[in-house]
């Protein structure tokens, strides 16, 4: 009941605090680039947002800022909020022609302000001011862009990208080399004391705490091997040392289940000890080894402190395109913006744990599933 | 009459215990020789050690010789594969694949590579649920789950599936102790109806059965063969009289 009652009220401060962090705060800017020394035919390809940039549309769009609310206009906006028309002009080339009127997000306090109604009085009063042109929108860039220093440009993309290069290098790497492993012990090595070691220290390599795996990865991988920091290959390296043991287990399990009459059956026709393990006790164990490897990669995916020790903690602002390029990881992320001060990260944060969460959800439902089905079959 | 497979002296061992204690027995062609006894007297051991499952067993050991065709089969060129594929085995409870019927026999012809393309796999595997008395009940529905036959079903389809890569001798390890009595009568009749081709082991703990489907008998007490003969003679003039105890129910 305790237990119950605890994690309801764990979803829901997430859920209060987190779904807000997917809406973002705009305000309604009356904009007019017309005198702007750009020919719309020449918005084309990857230079067209260095000329825009070069002409001075972000100055453009802090005059119109002053012009619309005051001197203090252009501090009101969030630091995106010209990339915001720079897109939209991208779109819309057609934009240059004319004075229009834009919805472009707002700095954070205001945002915050106009969410919850919290914050310095200050703050709240120049939001009663400008609430007639303030309007909720759902913050798509929130998915799209990468970590930023303003809370309203941040966004999880890049964290994601660097979750899934790792993951996937940890489940391409763990589940054969775990399932090998496993298949070794059960099926043809003979009871030894070397096997009983290796046995033993399976058991307690899953019990040891992952930041160590964390010190392994940097000594080895980083300090021996000379390999890029920061890099997902890495973080996928050091999260499979971790999630091996875990594998071979439930590997081995899945291996034990497999009814000895079926092996007699096979090896009563002919079948070699290598055709009986690729034949029928592979095939029988599938889904006992998945969900094994699922639920690994699942407990890899929420593992923040190898990942701390081997630099995928820093800044950083772009998706990482190759798996030695510096990146982040999700549940990472998610603690490097509950370290920030600025409130409009606590948002970000809770968006961020909902999407992670989510992400698990799926992964275990799906072991949950793939189970399910492997077993009506069978 | 010809010996198929002879053993010699044999001995086996479960780490320290002593299964099987200096046996000697031929296996006939032609012959269903029925291996009798009461439990852990040995039998199924010896029927283990014909085909070489027990190498599997942790601890197991065997002494002595055994021979198939004059061949020990214990010697090093002898193939254990291919030994498996002349010594078929049909076990205790029905253990077909969870795979279709047609895939339960056809995966010894395959794995041997008795069968060239589908035209001839397809022969074998019909000629092996006939042999087992089988085809007329499945022949429509091969794509089915063997799991999903009933229990005698299963066991005929188990035989079939031993046919398949058309053995030598067939080991039965109380193939009716899991059926019921109507589907032990069908394996019964099939097994007089093999008898023609195979030489053929079964044990058994049914008293009235040996009686009808062997020809010859050996019993077995305490890992020693007691008395090995023609089923006729043992059952109506055994000469031990742990034998005469054993047949007409005194223990066991």
């Amino acid at each position: 009941m305790i237990a119950l009652a605890c994690l309801a009220f764990l979803v829901a401060t997430i859920a209060v605090d987190g779904v807000t962090g997917f809406v973002r705060t705009t305000v309604a800017l009356p904009v007019d680039l017309t005198h702007l020394p750009v020919d719309a035919r020449t918005l084309t390809g990857r230079s067209a947002n260095l000329a825009l940039t070069g002409a001075g549309l972000e100055r453009s769009v802090d005059a119109a800022a002053t012009r619309a609310f005051g001197s203090d206009g252009p501090t009101l906006l969030g630091d995106g909020a010209w990339l915001t028309v720079r897109d939209a002009v991208r779109r819309h080339p057609d934009l240059l022609a004319r004075p229009f009127v834009i919805h472009v997000p707002v700095t954070s306090a205001i945002d915050i302000a106009y969410k919850h109604g919290t914050g310095s009085g200050p703050v709240l009063a120049r939001m009663q001011q400008l609430k007639p042109a303030l309007d909720s929108e759902f913050d798509r860039d929130f998915f799209t862009s990468s970590d930023a220093t303003d809370p309203t440009r941040a966004g999880i993309w890049g964290a994601l990208k660097g979750s899934l290069l790792t993951i996937a290098v940890t489940l391409l790497l763990a589940t054969p080399i775990g399932v090998a492993a496993a298949v070794y012990l059960e099926e043809f090595a003979r009871p030894s004391r070397w096997t009983g070691l290796i046995e033993v220290s399976i058991n307690n390599l899953a019990a040891v705490p992952s930041i160590i795996f964390g010190l392994l990865g940097l000594a080895l991988f980083l300090g021996t091997l000379g390999m890029p920091r920061s890099a997902p290959l890495v973080g996928g390296l050091t999260l499979a040392l971790m999630t091996l043991p875990v594998i071979v287990i439930t590997a081995r399990g899945a291996i034990r289940q497999v009814p000895p009459s079926l092996r007699e059956a096979a090896m009563g026709v002919g079948a070699s000890p290598v055709q009986l393990v690729f034949h029928h006790v592979l095939p029988l164990a599938a889904p006992g080894i998945l969900t094994g490897a699922i639920i690994g990669g699942a407990r890899a995916l929420g593992e923040t402190a190898p990942l701390l020790l081997i630099g995928m903690r820093a800044f950083i602002a772009a998706a990482p395109d190759g798996l030695t390029r510096p990146a982040t990881a999700l549940p990472v992320q998610i603690f490097l913006w509950s370290d920030q001060v600025d409130g409009g990260f606590v948002e970000n944060t809770s968006a961020a744990i909902i999407v992670l969460l989510l992400l698990l959800l799926v992964l275990n439902g799906g072991a949950v599933y793939w189970r399910a089905r492997a077993e009506r079959r069978s | 009459m010809t010996v198929k497979m002879s053993a010699r002296h044999v001995s086996a061992y479960y780490g320290d215990l002593r299964a099987l204690d200096d046996v000697s027995i031929d296996i006939d062609t032609q012959h269903v020789t029925a291996l009798i006894g009461p439990s852990g007297c040995g039998k199924s051991t010896l029927l283990r050690l014909l085909n070489r499952m027990n190498d599997a067993v942790p601890g197991a050991r065997v002494e002595g010789s055994i021979e198939l065709d004059g061949q020990d089969i214990h010697a090093r060129d002898m193939d254990v594969v291919e030994l498996r594929a002349r010594v078929g085995m049909v076990f205790q409870k029905p253990n077909p694949f969870p795979k279709s019927i047609y895939d339960n026999v056809a995966y010894g012809p395959r794995i041997h590579g008795l069968a060239r393309g589908r035209g001839e796999l397809d022969a074998v595997v019909e000629t092996s649920l006939r042999r087992a008395g089988l085809w007329d009940e499945v022949k429509d529905r091969l794509d089915d789950r063997g799991t999903a036959l009933s229990g005698g079903q299963q066991q005929r389809l188990c035989i079939a599936r031993a046919l398949a890569v058309d053995p030598e001798v067939i080991l039965m390890d109380e193939p009716c102790s899991a059926l019921d009595p109507i589907a032990t009568a069908r394996i019964e009749e099939l097994i007089g109806a093999l008898r023609g081709r195979y030489a053929i082991a079964i044990v058994t703990h049914n008293m009235q059965q040996a009686a009808r489907v062997s020809q010859r008998t050996a019993f077995f007490y305490a890992g020693r063969l007691v008395e090995y003969g023609d089923t006729s003679d043992i059952f109506t003039n055994p000469r031990a009289t742990s034998t005469k105890d054993y047949i007409t129910g005194r223990y066991g």
